[in-house]
Order: structure tokens, then C-alpha cells, then sequence
């Protein structure tokens, strides 16, 4: 299967494209050895905010690795069975998704070699433990189920009992990596951004809009570069997902607005106003967070309406503004908002270093890399399962009777008369 | 005991070499237990909870900055040009900021901006031993907080736990901003968070913390889970605030006010 | 085509794999065990029994880094600051107000070993080696 992708059936182009990540990745790598040697001085991170960049990413990505299960969970535990064709695309997400998580978390650290002896002093009441614990659990637990639910495809079997048997295991890992990263913060006296019960519930229920947010994206992307097609159906059903998800997400940010000034309470106030408006003559974050809402608005106008969202050039919009309003309120602002007040009631900037910027760049083009070569893998195999089902059938028509094949063949619904009568005359003619 | 934990270590340099993680080459190959023993003295007093009363009806800024000048010479702390990355055990405050709820619009500004000096609370129920994953920061058993740098990793959750912003990490390699490093106590090393220890080494030795000794009659410092100590008839005798208690951290520094 | 491949890819891992024993015959500092001073203005005062060091001068040179991780926890976790030896005698556990006071002689003690031994303790990013202080108190 591998040589398969790689050896045999790659592209000039798709090399060229993997060589640029890895250089990119290099300039990162570079500013990481930067930042080693001279100190943590080289990044925007100070005495008063000590979490920022870094952090805010480890954040996004766990919340994008945790939506993936907005498929895997369907399809094992309800049969839903058009998410058959993408489950694997959900799994290979989550595996570059915790990669750069981790990584954001080695970058962030200021004495990477102790990182392990987290491993030997395990504290129990300390998230960060179990955030170490269940993120590497869900990482192998993603790299077992997709890889063997792939190979198991390319040699036209269905995967095995204990495959599944995995999937169903990970699905609880894919919450609790969301939930014991926003214990990280929710269980912090005096940070009032963080110090909210809904923090995990709203971690969670964004990350179930960004995570199928992106799979919509990434199966269109394949769709233009390899005639990949995830199913009608399933980009439907995903796409309802995100409608609710990001929704209930919205929903919850406007709580935290209410609670915040209903009660009128100074320290409940500070964060949203340093972020939203300015406070104590600090307003960096103010032109992003409005660019957040008005990122929310077009979002919930494109979303939520069938007519709009199932026409596939306006989800696809809709996704991306999803994908980058979520990015902007977890990954950008959250972490730094809430550490923005500090202990002494005023309040810190935060400015983004050049070494930051390169490093997280780094981790990007490493992280769309591992992508890149785990969908490579991916549209391979589906091509040959397809030109294996149908032999002599046009490329344009092929996914929608495979769809359709496989839902007859599982009793999902009735295949469409026309396609019936199509496969029928094939198997005559044979 | 030694046995397993070298064990671990083994199991550990494998796993991480396996990561491709260059580390943990100097663990020692063979085991050795130290056969001498340690005597259970001065430091060991069970029965001691370590408090800190400042009067800052005596505490003036002169005082205040020989406290902090001596404090930062002996610990070896570095003197850090850029606000952003310094490092502080004691430093100023003015009042509205370490008293977030007992500040109003309309108090003087001569109470407002009075000069606190501030230090690690050593609280009671400590947020950031809560949340330090390698319990390098810990509570002795006199109640100190206390650093273990050999252990620190440097991931700072204690510094966006604390909440009293008693803590510092080094942004910079340290040595490059002491003037005269004193050679009877460590410095750090860049990547470790550290603050006031209370000067536990003093503390073992049956001295008082630097601070103490020189600020004199504006600061009390001892047993305050002794009911007839110095420190508890203070308590007593005086109105005292501890910063935010209504955190729940329960704080061992108190002010008079 | 492939064969010659194969043995090159061999010939290749080899070398690489043996890197540590051909690069010890190569390098020129291998030879004979360094010599350690003790010739420093404390240690020369010694004389008769005070002629020793915290434990059996065999067993220190074999796990000093031993006894200094142990009183790395005893001190910093345990509080317990006085170490009672094997013969009796107490010291205050302190690598910087103890060791260092016989052993003010870094460069031609600690360092000699530990560069023979090509070990790197990280000790030294923060522990005040006589010879940055100027000589230990």
C-alpha cells in the first residue's frame, strides 16, 4: 500500500509540494534551536503572561484531533453508514492534528530535556499529566484504527473485529483529550476567562464544528486535486454537524458575554473587554476580534440554512470562515485573553516575535506534511476500491454508485431504480 | 526503592532514544545505594508552620529596598533589564494592586499607591502545587513552598496558576545579569521558573529569613500554628488582610494595614 | 544494479553502527586515566584521620554523583540538611558550602574526570563552581 502511493503512483508535483513543507519546516526547526539557545526571551511570552502562542495552538489542535469522532462516532456506534467512505479521513486527521499539538507542547516547554520525567513524577492532580496521558493514547489509538482500517480496504477486505473494537475505544479518548485540556484552565482561581464550568462544553462543541469543518474542506481539496469523492450524503450529514455544532459554540460564547455584564463583576469583565474593546489603554486584539465576529455572522448565515449549506461552493466557504473564526477565538485570543489581567489588576500586551511566528510555521508545514502523505495514502486506495467496483464506468459518476451500491448493500435505502437497472445489465452482459 | 527508580531510568532512556529524544545519557549504570544516613534535625520540625506578619505601619520604602537588595544578592537572582522577562522574589507593589477588592474609586491616593511589599504568599492550599506536574514546586512539611529546580520542566502552568504573580521564570540565561554571583547559594538556569523561598536555608539553620532580620520591627515572622508565638499574638492583637482570600488559597503572609 | 545497493546500504550501516568504538580508537585523547589534584589550600591542611573525605575515597570516586542526588532530594524536598557518614562524622549536604570547600580546584578535580569520562553533569548551569566565584567561601 505504501510503495503503491509513494513509489509507483506519485507525482512530480506532489514530491515538489513535500519538499516545500519539509524546508519550511526546517526554517522552524531552525528558529526552535534559536530559541533553545538563547532563552524564551525570543518570544512574546513575559513574566505576567507565560502561556501564549504555543499554548493557544496545543489548545486548537486538541479541539481539531477531538473532531474527528463527529464521524468515527456515528459510524460505530449508530451505522451511519455513508461516513463508511471518510471515516479514515476523520482518523488521519486527528493523527497530524495531536503531532502538532504535542509539538506545541515540546516548543513551549523551557527544559525540553526534563520532558520526560513528566512520565516519572506523575501527579495525579495536575492536568497537564493527564493531558500527557490520554494525548499520545488517542494519538496510537488513531495511527492503529487508520491504518488497518485502510489496509484492510486496499486488500478489499472489511477491517477485523479488534479494529473496531479500537475504533469504539478511541471515541472516549477523543472527548477526554478536549475536557482535560480546558481543566487545564477552568480550574484556575483568580483567571476569570478561564474560571467558567462551560469552558470544556465549549471546547468541546467547537472543536465539533472545526474538526468536520475542516474533513468538508480537506474532501473538497481532494476532490480538485484527485477526483476523490467523499459522497453526497456524508458531506450533507457532516455538514449538518458543523450547523449545530458551531451554533451551540456561538451560543456559548454569547453566555459568557451575558454572565460577564449582566453581573457587572470587574475581573468577569476584563478579558472579554481587553479583547473586544480595549482596556486600561490596551486594544491589540480588538481589529481580530471583530474580524471573529464578523466571521461568525457570515458563518451562522451560510451554515444554518439548507439552501445555503447544501450548495457545496458556499460550504465550502462557510467552512473555511468557521475553520478560521474558531482559529481565531481558540487558537489566537484564548489563552492570552485570559492571562491578559494580570494578578495586580492591569493589564499585559502580548506581541508576537519573529522566532515564534517561524516556529509555529514550522509545526504548520510539518503537520500539513504528515497530512499531505496520510491522504496520499488514503486517495490511492479508494481509487483502486472504485476502479475495482466498476471497471468500465466514466470517473465523473463513479462515487455516487459506489454510495449507492454500498447503501443497497447494507439495507440503507433503496439504490436508486435507474443505477439498479444499470448494474443489472452489467452483470448480464458479463 | 533506588533500585526501581534507576530501573525506570533505564526503561526511560530506552523509550526516549526510541523518540529520538538525545537524553538521560549521564543516568549511572550501576546502582549504588549511600550507605550514610540523615539526622532528623532542625529542619524536620513537624509541628512548625512558618508565617509572615509585615507592619506597614513601620515598613517604608528605605527598608523595603534593603530587603530587596539583600534578598536578590544572597538567593543570586538576576537583575533583568526588560520588564518582560524579570526575575523578583520581593518587590514593591502599591496597594491597589495587591488588595484588588478592598480598592475603591474614591480612596486617597496616598492609600492607593502606599508602597506593599509583595513575596510568594506560601499559601496554605498553594494553586500551583496543585497544578505542577512534577511536583518540582511542593510544600515542606513547615508549610513553605518550596522550588525543586533539578525537577522543573519550565512549562510555567504555576505562573497562570498563581494568583498573586509571586513567581518568575528565566527568559534569559540568569548568570548574564548577576553583578557578583555568592558563591554559597545556586543560581538557575535558563528554562526554570523560580521565587522566594522563604529562605529555607536559613530557616534549617535556625535564622530568620533575610528580610525579617533586616526589616526589624516590620516584619514578624515564626510559628503561627504556635498560639503563643510572636507571630500569632500579632495576629491576634492587630487587624491583618491576607491578598484575595476569597480564593480559597489561604495565604500565610499578612499585612497590617 | 540492486545487489551492489544492497552491499553499499550494508557498508554504510556498518561504519554507522560503530561509530562509537572507531571514533574512540581514532581520537587522540584516549590513553591513561587523568591525574586529580588535591592539591588545594584546605585539603594540604589535612592531616592524620581529618585526611578524608565524606565517605571512603574509592567509594566517593566511584558514586559521588550517587550521594549528590541523594542530597539533592534530602535537602530541597526532605529539609534534612545534615548527612552523618558511614564513620560517623556529620557534614551539612551541600555540594557548593561542602565538596567545594576542600575541592576548590574545579579545573584540575571535577572537570578532568568528567572530560575523560566525556560525561556532562548539568550540576554547573547552576551549582557555583569555585573557579566563577573566585574561590568558595
Amino acid at each position: 500500500m505504501v510503495e503503491k502511493a509513494f513509489v509507483k503512483r506519485s507525482s512530480k508535483a506532489f514530491w515538489a509540494w513535500i519538499a516545500f513543507l519539509a524546508a519550511l519546516f526546517a526554517v522552524g526547526f531552525a528558529a526552535y534551536i534559536y530559541q533553545m539557545v538563547n532563552g524564551f526571551h525570543v518570544t512574546g511570552l513575559s513574566r505576567d503572561i507565560s502561556w501564549g502562542m504555543y499554548i493557544g495552538h496545543l489548545t486548537f489542535f486538541v479541539g481539531v484531533a477531538a473532531g474527528g469522532v463527529m464521524i468515527v462516532l456515528p459510524y460505530y456506534l449508530h451505522d451511519v453508514h455513508e461516513y463508511g467512505r471518510i471515516t479514515v479521513v476523520g482518523e488521519f486527521l486527528a493523527i497530524p492534528a495531536i503531532i502538532m499539538a504535542l509539538l506545541f507542547v515540546v516548543v513551549d516547554v523551557g527544559s525540553p530535556m526534563k520532558l520526560f520525567t513528566l512520565y516519572m513524577y506523575f501527579t495525579p492532580h495536575a492536568m497537564l499529566c493527564w493531558d500527557a496521558t490520554v494525548l499520545p493514547i488517542y494519538l496510537f489509538l488513531n495511527i492503529i484504527v487508520g491504518y488497518n482500517v485502510l489496509q484492510a480496504e486496499n486488500k478489499g477486505r472489511k477491517y477485523g473485529k479488534i479494529v473496531k473494537a479500537l475504533a469504539v475505544f478511541s471515541i472516549p479518548f477523543a472527548f477526554s483529550i478536549h475536557i482535560v485540556t480546558a481543566w487545564l484552565y477552568a480550574g484556575l482561581p483568580s483567571r476569570h476567562y478561564f474560571l467558567t464550568a462551560m469552558l470544556p462544553a465549549k471546547f468541546l462543541a467547537g472543536a465539533f464544528a472545526t474538526g468536520p469543518a475542516l474533513i468538508i474542506l480537506i474532501c473538497f481539496i481532494l476532490n480538485k486535486l484527485t477526483g476523490f469523492d467523499a459522497g453526497k450524503k456524508a458531506i450533507d450529514r457532516l455538514a449538518t454537524t458543523v450547523a449545530y455544532a458551531y451554533t451551540a459554540t456561538i451560543f456559548m460564547v454569547i453566555c459568557e458575554f451575558f454572565t460577564a455584564f449582566y453581573s457587572n463583576v470587574p475581573s468577569h469583565k476584563a478579558a472579554l473587554q481587553y479583547l473586544f474593546v480595549g482596556y486600561h489603554g490596551h486594544d491589540q486584539f480588538v481589529p481580530l476580534m471583530w474580524l471573529f465576529v464578523v466571521l461568525v455572522v457570515i458563518s451562522l448565515v451560510l451554515i444554518i440554512p439548507r439552501q445555503t449549506r447544501t450548495n457545496y461552493k458556499v460550504l465550502g466557504f462557510a467552512c473555511a470562515t468557521i475553520f478560521l473564526s474558531m482559529y481565531i477565538e481558540k487558537g489566537l485570543t484564548f489563552v492570552i485573553g485570559g492571562l491578559s489581567e494580570t494578578p495586580f489588576g492591569t493589564i499585559a500586551p502580548y506581541h508576537i516575535t519573529i522566532t515564534e511566528f517561524l516556529i509555529i510555521v514550522g509545526i504548520f508545514a510539518l503537520g500539513i506534511l504528515i497530512a499531505s502523505l496520510l491522504y496520499k495514502l488514503v486517495v490511492v486506495v479508494k481509487k483502486d476500491r472504485d476502479v475495482e467496483a466498476f471497471p468500465q464506468e466514466d470517473r465523473a459518476g463513479l462515487a455516487m454508485k459506489y454510495v449507492a451500491a454500498y447503501n443497497a448493500a447494507n439495507g440503507v435505502v433503496e439504490a436508486p431504480a435507474a443505477i439498479a437497472e444499470a448494474v443489472e445489465e452489467e452483470e448480464k452482459a458479463e | 526503592m533506588e533500585m526501581n527508580r534507576r530501573k525506570f531510568l533505564k526503561l526511560g532512556t530506552a523509550a526516549v532514544a526510541g523518540l529520538g529524544v538525545a537524553a538521560a545519557s549521564t543516568s549511572p549504570a550501576v546502582a549504588a545505594a549511600v550507605n550514610g544516613s540523615y539526622k532528623n534535625a532542625e529542619g524536620k520540625q513537624n509541628d512548625v508552620t512558618w508565617g509572615m506578619v509585615i507592619d506597614m505601619n513601620k515598613m517604608d520604602n528605605e527598608t523595603l529596598n534593603k530587603c530587596i537588595e539583600a534578598c536578590h544578592k544572597f538567593h543570586n537572582v538576576p537583575n533583568i533589564d526588560t520588564k518582560k522577562d524579570e526575575v523578583k522574589w520581593i518587590w514593591g507593589e502599591p496597594f491597589e494592586h495587591l488588595f484588588l477588592d478592598e480598592t475603591h474609586e474614591k480612596m486617597g491616593e496616598k492609600f492607593k499607591d502606599k508602597n506593599f511589599m509583595t513575596i510568594c504568599n506560601h499559601c496554605a492550599e498553594p494553586v500551583c502545587v496543585r497544578v505542577c506536574p512534577v511536583k518540582a514546586t511542593f510544600m515542606n512539611a513547615q508549610g513553605v513552598v518550596g522550588m525543586d529546580m533539578h525537577r522543573c520542566l519550565g512549562c510555567r502552568n504555576c505562573m497562570a496558576a498563581c494568583p498573586y504573580g509571586a513567581r518568575s521564570f528565566n527568559y534569559k540565561a540568569p548568570r548574564d545579569y548577576i553583578e557578583e554571583i555568592n558563591p554559597s547559594y545556586p543560581t538557575r538556569m535558563k528554562g526554570v521558573v523560580e521565587k522566594c523561598n522563604f529562605c529555607s536555608e536559613r530557616l534549617a539553620v535556625g535564622e530568620l529569613p533575610l528580610c525579617a532580620e533586616i526589616a526589624g520591627a516590620a516584619i514578624t515572622f515564626g510559628n503561627i500554628a504556635d498560639p503563643n508565638s510572636g507571630v500569632s499574638k500579632k495576629l491576634a492583637d492587630n487587624f491583618t488582610l491576607q491578598r484575595r482570600s476569597n480564593l480559597g488559597t489561604k495565604p500565610k503572609v499578612y499585612y497590617i494595614v | 544494479m540492486k545487489k551492489t545497493n544492497v552491499i553499499i546500504g550494508i557498508v554504510i550501516f556498518a561504519i554507522l553502527v560503530t561509530v562509537p568504538f572507531w571514533s574512540a580508537i581514532l581520537s587522540p585523547a584516549s590513553g591513561a586515566a587523568p591525574e586529580v589534584s588535591f592539591d588545594t589550600p584546605v585539603i594540604n591542611q589535612l592531616s592524620g584521620d581529618d585526611y578524608k573525605c565524606v565517605e571512603d575515597v574509592e567509594w566517593m570516586r566511584a558514586h559521588h554523583m550517587d550521594l549528590l542526588s541523594d542530597w539533592k532530594v534530602e535537602v530541597v524536598r526532605e529539609g534534612t540538611r545534615t548527612y552523618i557518614a558511614e564513620d560517623g562524622t556529620e557534614y551539612l549536604a551541600s555540594l557548593q558550602n561542602t565538596c567545594f570547600e576542600c575541592h576548590s580546584n574545579y579545573e584540575d578535580f571535577c572537570l578532568k574526570c568528567h572530560t575523560y569520562a566525556d560525561v556532562n553533569p548539568t550540576c554547573w548551569e547552576c551549582h557555583v563552581e569555585p573557579t566563577v566565584a573566585g574561590g568558595a567561601a
